[in-house]
């Protein structure tokens, strides 16, 4: 049974407008998600992400394909006849009905008894915290009290998957950071497949078990957060996610488990390969801000920029004309920052923190 | 405000700021007063003044040809209910006023229901369409007040004559033989009186509908809840200040209507407004016409004032 995915679209495509205007949101798109994940679709705006999930909730129908939840496919079935439930983007809460007649709709709605729906109603608010607060109307309560009540309604139903299309999106950032962790323990207690939409690369590498990226329609990479971060399959993934520097190399061979790639300016990288690169050939490499050391006192760059920000300073370091790179240096325990504009610096990029591109 | 902020012991300047703040608040006062003056010179000069005059009217004796005579009488209200025997003087009980009281209620009240009925799925139908096109719907909805009341409601007797586009058309199809009399009745009136206020209807609905976030309607059907339960427990519930307001934009006027009942009723089947008419005109009894007037008015109101608080009261004991 566990090997069952809780969700799975299978070439899924889904086109909005007909003919030569029409968009095409989803395409191709073949994914599973497993039962009890946290599972993200992370994407800019308009890569698709919120169209994939309201075709797992059923608002919308796919133009070719099709979506199976828990194996069985879902096509023909409307949303209310689908064992999942929503936390939408600006909570949709019922404003003519206290908060408890929010959280307990869906249960009379399948014709829960009166007595029923009101113990869940109390452990519901206990849940996401909010005792005693049944009787509110929801422009009584705060943003993040409504997103709390928007949870707590789509969990009274005990759904098998809950989707949430960016539920943290209208929250300030403290509350935002908050809602995370209370999201992640959420789905950890409640055991139920979380997917999550959302557009925030810190959200979803914070809370996911998997992430897919998405742009145009397309899931570029898949994996978990580690894998996302660390070993971005291509340029979008990689400029995405986190900061990059992007450089232009040229492979000289191989070196063991890495390929030596040449830069001009006489940088030299030892960098993860992707497929077979001839000697010669020009590729483009990601480097994390982060993994590149500076050293005092070495000719190869200058300091052109510093940004404080805090635990750590970012430099701008100037190599040639056309070749700078960002660093991300921790500061020193005073908090003074390390080097100044104008300082020439040593650049040490270890074996490894240089990936290869493939496009 | 720097002046009051100074310690305590200037107690003569703060009477000062005292002082003028007074003068200040009296000089806005009066501003407002003097800016309200036009639209409270309207209210009374012709909103409570006629009504005052009606008032006055009801209780006193009617001329020989119209107008009034300066003696106190409640006989415009007796005369509502009962009638003077010409000979012996005695009063009897004489409903015919009345019936033609419940007529007009029955008959406004089945024209608010019918385009309440109507009128729903159309202002729902409007409020669906993309943003760009709903524009173009109200304007068609709106197209039937360019022409003339009177003249519209002349073309409805047209169609529906003996001789009409209805009955020629049933008998061309070989469904009728003989004309059915649609014209004089009281299905006709109440046809009439749906044809002109069913936009009265529509809009109100169309505004309440219009502002509704139909990812509700997405959140609902999330919920389990079907087609119908989605209507019956967040659309309905959320368009109800619409419904409201429309019920009464058609009811009201649909009760005292006068154009359409005289045209499309005829003498048999008359209605308030040509019956309060009559009063100031071949009757000459202008006391009787006022109170005509006076009790359908206060009449509506107290229904009005029972519609509006279960209608509103409903939804908080629902919903609170």
């Amino acid at each position: 049974m566990a090997d069952i995915a809780a969700v799975e679209a299978r070439a899924v495509t889904k086109i909005f407008g007909a003919g030569a205007e029409g968009v095409r949101a989803l395409d191709d798109v073949s994914v599973a998600i497993r039962q009890n994940e946290f599972f993200t679709l992370l994407g800019p705006s308009g890569c698709g992400k919120t169209t994939l999930l309201r075709l797992i909730a059923g608002f919308e129908q796919p133009s070719s394909g099709e979506i199976l939840l828990k194996g069985s496919p879902v096509e023909h079935l409307p949303p209310y006849q689908r064992a999942v439930n929503t936390v939408f983007q600006s909570y949709a809460l019922f404003p003519h009905m206290t908060v408890a007649q929010n959280i307990s709709f869906g249960l009379e709605m399948r014709g829960a008894p009166k007595e029923k729906t009101g113990s869940v109603v109390e452990e519901m608010l206990a849940l996401v915290k909010m005792t005693g607060l049944g009787n509110r109307r929801p422009s009584q309560l705060s943003g993040g009290q409504q997103q709390r009540v928007a949870l707590a309604r789509a969990l009274a139903n005990h759904p098998e998957v809950l989707l949430l299309d960016e539920p943290l999106s209208a929250l300030d950032l403290k509350l935002r950071q908050e809602m995370r962790s209370e999201l992640k323990n959420l789905q950890r207690r409640t055991g139920i497949t979380f997917v999550f939409v959302t557009h925030d690369q810190e959200e979803a590498l914070t809370m996911s078990d998997r992430i897919a990226v998405m742009s145009k329609g397309k899931i570029q990479q898949l994996g978990a957060p580690l894998d996302i971060y660390e070993r971005p399959v291509n340029r979008f993934v990689a400029d995405f996610i986190g900061d990059t520097n992007f450089i232009e190399a040229a492979v000289d061979g191989r070196e063991g488990d890495f390929v030596h790639c040449r830069v001009e300016g006489g940088l030299d990288f030892l960098a993860h390969p992707t497929g077979n690169p001839a000697p010669g050939a020009k590729v483009t490499l990601a480097v994390r801000p982060e993994k590149i050391l500076l050293k005092a006192g070495g000719g190869l760059g200058t300091v052109a920029q510093t940004v404080y920000v805090g635990t750590d300073t970012n430099y701008e370091i100037r190599l040639s004309d056309s070749l700078r790179l960002n660093v991300r240096v921790q500061n020193a325990m005073d908090g003074r920052a390390q080097f100044a504009i104008g300082d020439k610096v040593g650049i040490d990029v270890p074996p490894g923190a240089a990936r290869m591109l493939v496009d | 405000m720097s002046v009051a902020t100074l310690p305590a012991e200037s107690t003569p300047a703060s009477e000062r700021v005292a002082r003028a703040q007074a003068i200040a608040r009296k000089r806005w006062l009066r501003t407002r007063w003097g800016l309200s003056a036009p639209a409270l010179v309207i209210i009374g000069l012709f909103g409570i003044l006629p009504l005052m005059i009606m008032v006055i009217y009801s209780f006193l004796e009617a001329g020989e040809y119209g107008g009034v005579v300066w003696n106190f009488s409640t006989d415009a209200y007796v005369s509502f209910l009962f009638q003077r025997d010409i000979f012996d003087g005695t009063l009897a009980f004489s409903p015919d006023y009345l019936i033609i009281y419940l007529r007009s209620i029955a008959l406004a009240f089945a024209t608010t229901v019918i385009c309440l009925a109507l009128g729903f799925p159309t202002a729902y139908f409007m409020a669906t369409r993309p943003p760009h096109r709903r524009q173009m719907w109200v304007f068609l909805i709106t197209i039937p007040f360019w022409s003339n009341l009177l003249v519209r409601t002349l073309a409805v007797m047209l169609i529906i004559r003996d001789e009409g586009l209805v009955n020629d058309l049933l008998i061309w199809l070989g469904i009728i033989d003989k004309p059915i009399v649609l014209l004089y009745t009281n299905f006709a009136t109440m046809l009439g009186l749906l044809y002109s206020f069913l936009p009265f209807m529509v809009l109100p609905l169309y505004a309440s509908l219009e502002k509704m976030d139909f990812r509700l309607v997405e959140a609902g059907f999330d919920l389990y809840a079907t087609r119908g339960k989605v209507l019956r427990r967040i659309i309905i519930p959320l368009a109800r200040p619409g419904i409201v307001a429309g019920c009464l934009l058609v009811f009201i006027p649909a009760i005292g209507a006068y154009v359409t009942p005289l045209i499309l009723g005829g003498g048999k089947h008359l209605m308030i407004g040509p019956l309060i008419a009559l009063q100031f005109g071949s009757s000459r009894n202008w006391p009787l016409g006022s109170a005509q007037a006076l009790i359908l008015m206060v009449g509506v109101m107290i229904a009005l004032l029972f519609y509006v608080r279960s209608a509103t009261g409903k939804a908080q004991a629902l919903h609170g």
